[in-house]
């Protein structure tokens, strides 16, 4: 399994080198472009203040009262059953339903047992291979009128449920657990 | 996270499709913070959650900013990656795949090549060009929907597909993980890749096979005249 972390190095500097020729070899002015780009950079950082100031004002709440505890406590047997960190477990239940709220939960993470913990490069790896169900099928429907939407939130919960799966055995696999 | 598209028009259609959408964050806002305030009090704890209000807030701020960086550093290479026409070379390349996974859409209608550009922009992570290309997709598909207030096995898959798609560089959780003091911030990827797989690949079996079992009424009476010879023919 040691490939996967070369993977996991070697993916940016290939893309960066990837994109750059391609643009070079179509006469994109790469510079100029990425400046112009890069801008946009900070809007969507910008974008992200609102929502993470309010939702990791609720995560920090939750935790400091002891909830979080409670509700780690009460999902033990789920957990234990498919192996998940305990810890890690509360990332899968909002994880599909909203994008900030999960950021702000990694974070959370990331502050009490550190981004190179199991734990946290778990809810990493939850974080990036699901993305806000909810949330999209709303929008992408909403647009076009559906109402009845038949099997595709079951379809995707599916999908969602074995990327959890899935993340448990890889970095159990590849980071030790 | 979906980001918001540029142009203007699209624009106002998602924002008002997302106060709906977005409701079900207000009852779990709320709920986390009244139910944090409850436990608390119950805990005694009535201190701490004065301290984790003043903190998290702060310390929001303090992750956005350490974000700021990298964040600048990979739109700016995909601004790049979007003109020198990467999307649509790969587009190019994964047609064969989507004529399978999308029989139900005449050959050269635009709703493939929308589908295909979306598709491939999630996995470059160009939320900006993606969610429009996602809406025209829709909009494509509904005009081959003989029953428009149902989704269609080509929508489902399709959405199936876009919430479950390979993310080639998750940047967020990198610049995340780096502003944590991560020592090598970009050593979940191939433990993600290896998890999204398997999330799309299911994504893909689980529609396939969901979509016999939900008929709505027009694939119901599609599949008997069908069945009975009689039909559009």
């Amino acid at each position: 399994m040691s490939f996967i972390k070369e993977l996991s190095s070697y993916a940016i500097p290939a893309l960066i080198f990837v994109i750059l020729s391609a643009g070079i070899y179509k006469g994109v002015k790469v510079y100029d472009v990425f400046l112009e780009g890069a801008k946009e950079g900070i809007t969507t950082v910008l974008r992200i203040i609102p929502p993470l100031v309010g939702l990791m004002v609720a995560v920090g709440v939750f935790r400091a009262s002891g909830a979080l505890d409670l509700l780690v406590f009460a999902v033990r047997p789920a957990a234990d059953f498919l192996r998940i960190p305990t810890e890690a477990l509360p990332m899968v239940f909002l994880r599909p339903i909203s994008g900030s709220a999960s950021l702000a939960m990694l974070s959370d993470i990331f502050k009490m047992y550190g981004p190179d913990s199991f734990v946290g490069r778990l809810a990493s790896t939850f974080m990036g291979s699901t993305e806000t169900i909810f949330y999209t099928l709303a929008v992408y429907f909403g647009v076009v009128g559906i109402k009845n939407i038949r099997h595709t939130l079951a379809a995707a919960l599916i999908a969602d449920f074995a990327g959890v799966i899935a993340a448990v055995w890889i970095c159990t696999k590849v980071f030790g657990g | 996270m979906v980001y918001c598209p540029k142009s203007s028009h699209i624009h106002y259609l998602v924002l008002i499709r997302l106060n709906g959408a977005c409701a079900v964050l207000n009852y779990i806002w709320f709920v986390m913070l009244v139910t944090g305030f409850v436990v608390g009090i119950m805990n005694g704890r009535v201190d701490e959650i004065t301290q984790a209000v003043v903190d998290s807030s702060k310390n929001a701020v303090e992750i956005s900013i350490g974000l700021l960086g990298i964040m600048c550093l990979w739109t700016g290479l995909m601004e790049v990656a979007e003109k020198s026409g990467i999307v649509r070379s790969i587009a190019k390349t994964v047609r064969p795949v989507m004529e399978f996974l999308f029989p139900g859409i005449p050959k050269g209608h635009p709703a493939s090549g929308a589908i295909v550009m979306n598709l491939v922009a999630n996995f470059l992570g160009l939320g900006n060009a993606a969610t429009p290309l996602g809406i025209k997709a829709m909009n494509e598909l509904q005009k081959l929907n003989p029953d428009k207030d149902t989704a269609t096995d080509e929508m489902s898959m399709f959405l199936v597909l876009n919430t479950s798609c390979i993310q080639f560089i998750p940047a967020t959780i990198i610049a995340l993980r780096a502003s944590f003091g991560s020592k090598n911030p970009a050593e979940v990827i191939g433990t993600i890749w290896v998890a999204s797989i398997c999330a799309f690949i299911t994504g893909i079996v689980a529609a396939k096979t969901l979509s016999y079992f939900f008929k709505g009424k027009s694939q119901a009476k599609k599949r008997f005249e069908n069945k009975t010879g009689r039909g559009r023919a």
